[in-house]
């Protein structure tokens, strides 16, 4: 079952819980970086009226899985989005693709890793929930399954419609997120990205990809007869010159030009 | 005959050596300090100079390699035979100071071996690396000739020679995919990278403007060479690249033109943002003024009129690709980045090391054809009297 969290902006009281428990349990250093870094993968923002987290989506279709060479990045069944360190290169495609502008970089090592919430994945599979969620005093972060706190949301909104903005962020964003959000406001007011498409982003390079093999094959092909025709038709004009001057020379005629060479032929 | 060997002290070798140095101390920083030490890039700017200019424009301007060894080899355009060699060389000088250029951009360059252990067949940039990798190993090859050329090895020439045609096909394909998917990289970044540049269409942009920049770097090389090592090529030779620079160009121009109105984006570039400059100046200085040069068959056939549009096409090239990947995505990522001058040197750096390996394979190999013009012996036997003795029968 796909997990997620729900974090409903409207119950945050901006105490940093959330923030300092994430801290403690993936043992980052002490640092006060304005914005999420290498040394804080959650981070609660002051946004007009409301408290509002910022952390890894865990899109269910991610782009920074997608676009990574080796593959370093991976979504799992249970809806974490992970991080192989052995394998990444460096290459940053993930921070540049990421719709969210997530994943950080530990730009001071000399072998550098990438850093981003790992959604407690140890946890998760253990049974219990995020550190994160366990550490909020006030249920403004909720772990659970995806499909329920989805209901959940539903429900929050149909019941108290004049104290929510009536849309679930990371419902459908970039294809759905494994965190969902709710707000009192247009999430565009609260420093929500409101340009993102609704269709999974892999998709767009994904339909450039899978004509790879297709343009391989019909080129070579292609390029290969073209080749054959070309060249065919050199021989047979050097043969058909030769021919010409031995007959000239000789003076006996003869009809070297079998089927080849009428196809080679204009 | 000794004193050959001892490089004299001159203005441009001074530049180099002080080059060369700074290249050294660069390259300690970035791999003893990290990328935070020697680049002024961050979480919210992950790519800059090193990609922009080293990766992506490089790539590109190497790509009158596989265009100019299709026309010859392929469709038997002999005349422009004379090209080939000097292609192949810059292509895969250039290929490989790419890799180079990797090496100081990826933050575990021990590790850029990677993508051929550890496969994701769903990234743009796994199939560029593949691409890229099996390409220079095609440029390689058909590079190698000079080579056995010059230590008269028959045999590995023979074979080499064989194989020509396919490895010219593989180059063909080798080359459309990764110049295309270049382009493709971006195309993730929807509402990221600025609506003037982003498009779905951006791979056939990217393989369409590297044709057109790669061939105009075919006759700036040309040009360089003349002046540097007296060796060049002849003057109707490249007047027939202007006139396909000007043809792929023009194709290039009725894309990008279109693409904006399909777009409607055509607004966006007289808004006055920083963005829509930057566009205007790429179209203007890439696209447009050499386009209304070339066009003009007077202008085409002068030596001057050919270089200045060739250089402006590759420059038009070069603010094209920054563009993209760091113009485009500058004002969407919250932050603002310009290059430190580390990455500055580092890319001086390879860049100079490419003028000097193509100076010394022009010196060494037989890259460009002997010369034959008698005019030209003539007119330049002054500079260089004691080069070819006059032959008295
Ligand atoms: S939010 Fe960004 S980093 Fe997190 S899973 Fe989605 S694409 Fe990846
Ligand atoms: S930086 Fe690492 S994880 Fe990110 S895309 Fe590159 S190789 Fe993959
Ligand atoms: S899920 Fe874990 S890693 Fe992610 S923000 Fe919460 S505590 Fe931090």
């Amino acid at each position: 079952m796909s997990k997620g969290m729900l974090i409903d902006t409207t119950l945050c009281v901006g105490c940093c819980m959330c923030e300092e428990a994430c801290n403690e349990k993936n043992d980052l250093p002490k640092c006060d970086e304005s914005d999420l870094s290498a040394c804080k993968f959650t981070k609660v923002f002051e946004r007009g009226d409301y408290y509002v987290r910022k952390m890894c989506m865990h899109c269910e279709e991610p782009a920074c899985a997608s676009v990574c060479p080796v593959g370093a990045l991976k979504k799992l069944k249970e809806g974490p989005v992970i991080y192989y360190e052995k394998k990444c290169i460096g290459c940053r495609y993930c921070m540049q693709a990421c719709p969210f502008q997530i994943p950080t970089y530990e730009w001071a090592s000399a072998f550098p890793r990438v850093r981003k919430c790992w959604f407690c994945y140890d946890r998760v599979m253990a049974g219990s929930q995020p550190a994160c969620a366990e550490a909020c005093p006030t249920g403004a972060t909720k772990f659970g399954d995806r499909k329920e706190l989805v209901v959940e949301a539903r429900k929050r909104i149909a019941e108290n419609p004049d104290q929510y903005h009536s849309h679930i962020f990371g419902e459908h964003e970039v294809g759905g997120t494994s965190m969902l959000y709710l707000a009192a406001v247009p999430f565009g007011r609260i420093g929500f990205k409101s340009n993102l498409i609704e269709k999974p982003l892999p998709l767009l390079t994904w339909n450039v990809l899978s004509k790879i093999p297709d343009f391989v094959l019909v080129g070579g092909t292609l390029l290969g007869g073209v080749a054959w025709i070309i060249n065919r038709r050199i021989i047979l004009q050097d043969e058909r010159i030769e021919e010409a001057e031995r007959k000239r020379n000789a003076g006996e005629p003869t009809t070297r030009s079998g089927f080849f060479g009428r196809f080679g032929k204009k | 005959m000794n004193r050959k060997w001892i490089p004299k002290i001159t203005f441009w070798r001074c530049v180099f050596a002080l080059i060369f140095l700074m290249g050294l101390y660069v390259s300690y920083i970035r791999f003893f300090k990290g990328l935070g030490a020697s680049t002024n890039l961050n979480d919210k700017v992950p790519w800059g100079l090193w990609v922009g200019f080293d990766v992506l424009c490089g790539v590109g301007l190497a790509a009158g390699g596989f265009t100019i060894t299709l026309v010859v080899h392929l469709f038997n355009m002999k005349k422009y035979k004379p090209i080939v060699p000097s292609t192949v060389l810059s292509a895969f000088l250039g290929y490989n100071l790419v890799s180079a250029g990797l090496m100081y951009d990826i933050g575990r360059p021990y590790r850029i071996w990677h993508p051929m252990r550890f496969w994701n067949h769903h990234s743009v940039m796994f199939e560029v690396a593949l691409c890229v990798m099996m390409y220079t190993t095609v440029l390689a090859l058909e590079f190698s000739p000079m080579i056995f050329k010059r230590l008269k090895w028959e045999k590995p020439l023979r074979i080499v020679k064989s194989i020509t045609i396919p490895l010219v096909i593989a180059g063909f394909i080798l080359s459309t995919l990764h110049q295309s998917s270049l382009g493709t990289v971006f195309l993730i970044v929807p509402g990221r990278l600025h609506q003037l540049w982003y498009t779905p269409i951006l791979p056939l942009m990217f393989i369409t403007s590297a044709i057109a920049a790669g061939l105009s770097m075919v006759i700036v090389e040309s040009y360089i060479s003349r002046r540097a090592f007296n060796k060049r090529l002849e003057l109707d030779l490249l007047a027939g690249v202007g006139r396909a620079v000007l043809v792929v160009l023009a194709v290039y121009c009725v894309l990008k033109v279109k693409d904006l109105f399909n777009r409607d984006a055509i607004e966006l570039l007289f808004d006055g943002s920083h963005e829509s400059k930057m566009f205007l100046l790429e179209m203007g200085l890439g696209v447009a003024a050499p386009l209304g040069m070339l066009a003009v068959s007077r202008i085409r056939e002068t030596q001057s009129g050919l270089f200045i549009s060739s250089v402006m096409v590759v420059t038009g090239f070069v603010i094209n690709r920054l563009n993209v990947s760091i113009t485009g995505m500058i004002s969407s990522s919250g932050v603002k980045y310009f290059p430190s001058w580390m990455e500055i040197g580092a890319t001086v750096f390879l860049v100079a090391m490419g003028f000097a390996l193509f100076g010394a394979a022009v010196k060494y190999l037989p890259v460009f054809p002997e010369e034959t013009e008698q005019e030209t012996e003539e007119s330049l036997r002054y500079l260089v009297p004691e080069r070819r003795p006059v032959m008295t029968p």
